[in-house]
């Protein structure tokens, strides 16, 4: 499998991971060496199977909609890295993302 | 003693002695309490205590504290156990050696040179070197089991969805499982039947009743179908390991279940099945670490920078390593080719186990292919680290219960005994556990830590 350093950084950008050079660049290798491995699925031949995405069958599972108490609003800010007031605070965020 | 093993990450001292006196204070009272009163417990630090720390074995989230209890936790609440730290782990539960904590690592109290095996190397190292009776950890592709056979005690992956996740961390949604680890298959019984059962919270919970697992223990094996896949003997597996097995299997036949050789021509496709799979599900699931709502956030002067660089610095090597895989696998042009794929050979490794099961009870391998390994021998080697799961993997893939139990020893290091049950029949795999383990001394030997 070959895995070209643009690839790592498209998949990086997707994944909004910033990685140093040389991260970028032992993923390149490592990341081949896996997917080597995981391509010995392709001698199974899968046509018609159905995928499994879930173990145990279920289909919708219903409740009353009620109700109920969720946790309390200053419990949960008390987490955050910033906050203003009873709000998670961000930075600016109307920008449009820059092109890579 | 825990300075050199490292198996916690956080201990609420104050909290466990007042709630210990609490408990001793009723000692009298002993027929009304409750069937955990005062056992101390150690958690696996991806499972929410209210107001501990869950760090996930991970910068991103250090000093971060949970403002809610689990449901696991909530039960053990109830049944009167301690809560009393909670402990080391590979990051997100991504590792089999403990080696990825962002923490450092735990060590096997059998051999301070070797690793505990993971992901719950914390909670087993707590227990297998007394420091606490019961833990639990988390099973996603064997990180109950494997720690259990590296250090000599039992650990129990339940069915899928037999345990509430609520209050659970997510890595993997449709493998993940909580599980006890314990000396002995009984106490495993007893603590699986206080965490075991339906939670409104967890909309995947299983609605099935419960059985009474204790009580069905002492029953035997007489009568029992015991099948070993002819794929999980003999070839790539340690000789001691795959000797300890087999003596395991006779000594079962000898208690009177018979044994028949059953085939999962699959299970060589189970571990690049598991990791297209459980990093796709990871890259999804660890989305939310973002610098926003809880944990680390690098401060940059706008949003996007700010999410790439709090992930860039918070995640360890392996975390990131997964999420680019699975990110991979799940990008445009590749889903087909390998999420899609990896889907339909599930289905593959399922259908395997349901053929077996069409004329056995339980089916029996070992836990993992030798005994503990020493701490950086597979530390730079990921293809060879994720192989190491290679008997576990299989399990959750099928979302079956599985135990691991003593059946050995090589070097003086323990090796583990790999039972696994039909859907939700917890009961009988305890069972055939506890008739071996009693017909035995393994689960007896215990390391010379001082």
């Amino acid at each position: 499998m070959s895995i070209t350093p643009s690839i790592v950084n498209h998949v990086a950008r997707l994944a909004r991971l910033e990685l140093s050079p040389e991260e970028r660049e032992r993923l390149v290798h490592e990341l081949a060496a896996i997917l080597d491995h995981l391509a010995k699925l392709n001698e199974l031949s899968t046509a018609g199977v159905e995928p499994t995405s879930h173990v145990i069958p279920m289909t919708n599972v219903f409740r009353d909609d009620t109700v109920g108490r969720s946790l309390p609003r200053e419990a949960v800010l008390e987490g955050a890295p910033e906050r203003d007031g009873e709000f998670f605070k961000v930075p600016p965020i109307i920008e449009t993302e820059p092109e890579s | 003693m825990d300075a050199r093993v490292h198996a916690f990450l956080s201990v609420d001292k104050s909290s466990a002695l007042e709630a210990a006196r609490r408990w001793d204070a009723r000692r009298a009272d002993a027929d009304a309490l409750p069937p955990l009163a005062g056992l101390p417990i150690a958690i696996k630090d991806i499972i929410c205590a209210q107001g501990l720390p869950t760090t996930c074995g991970s910068r991103i989230l250090e000093g971060w504290r949970s403002p809610y209890d689990a449901t696991v936790i909530t039960r053990l609440r109830e049944a009167g156990a301690i809560v009393i730290g909670k402990t080391n782990l590979d990051e997100f539960a991504m590792g089999s050696s403990t080696e990825n904590s962002a923490f450092g690592p735990t060590r096997n109290p059998w051999d301070l040179a070797r690793v505990p095996g993971g992901s719950s190397g914390g909670s087993a190292a707590a227990v297998s070197a007394d420091m606490v009776p019961l833990a639990l950890g988390t099973d996603t592709g064997g990180s109950v089991r494997l720690p259990a056979a590296f250090t000599g005690i039992v650990g129990l992956k339940p069915t899928y969805s037999r345990v509430s996740r609520y209050g659970l961390v997510a890595f993997a949604s449709s493998l993940d499982q909580i599980g006890p680890l314990a000396r002995t298959v009984a106490d495993a019984a007893l603590l699986l039947q206080v965490i075991a059962g339906r939670d409104p919270r967890d909309s995947t919970s299983a609605d099935l009743p419960v059985p009474d697992y204790s009580a069905s223990l002492p029953d035997g094996v007489k009568g029992m179908k015991i099948g070993i896949p002819r794929e999980a003997i003999g070839a790539g597996l340690q000789r001691e390991v795959n000797d300890a097995v087999l003596a395991a299997a006779r000594v079962l036949e000898q208690a009177g279940a018979s044994l028949i050789e059953v085939s999962l021509p699959t299970i060589e496709y189970a571990v690049p099945t598991y990791y297209i799979l459980a990093p796709s599900e990871a890259s999804a699931n660890l989305a939310r670490y973002d610098g926003v709502k809880y944990g680390l956030r690098v401060r940059t002067p706008d949003i996007h920078a700010m999410y790439a660089r709090t992930r860039g610095e918070g995640f360890g090597t392996e975390v990131k390593r997964r999420i680019m895989l699975g990110t991979y696998a799940l990008s445009a042009g590749f889903y087909e080719g390998f999420f899609l794929k990896a889907q339909q050979v599930r289905t593959l490794v399922r259908k395997d186990f349901t053929v077996a099961f069409g004329s056995v009870d339980l089916v029996l391998m070992p836990v993992a292919p030798t005994v503990a390994f020493k701490l950086g021998e597979k530390a730079h080697d990921p293809l060879q680290m994720y192989l190491t799961d290679i008997y576990t993997i299989p399990v959750n893939l099928a979302g079956l219960p599985g135990i691991s139990v003593p059946c050995g020893s090589a070097d003086g290091l323990p090796i583990g005994l790999q039972l696994i049950g039909k859907p939700f029949d917890e009961a009988t795999v305890l069972r055939a556990a506890h008739t071996y383990e009693q017909s035995t001394e393994w689960h007896k030997a215990r390391p010379e830590l001082t």
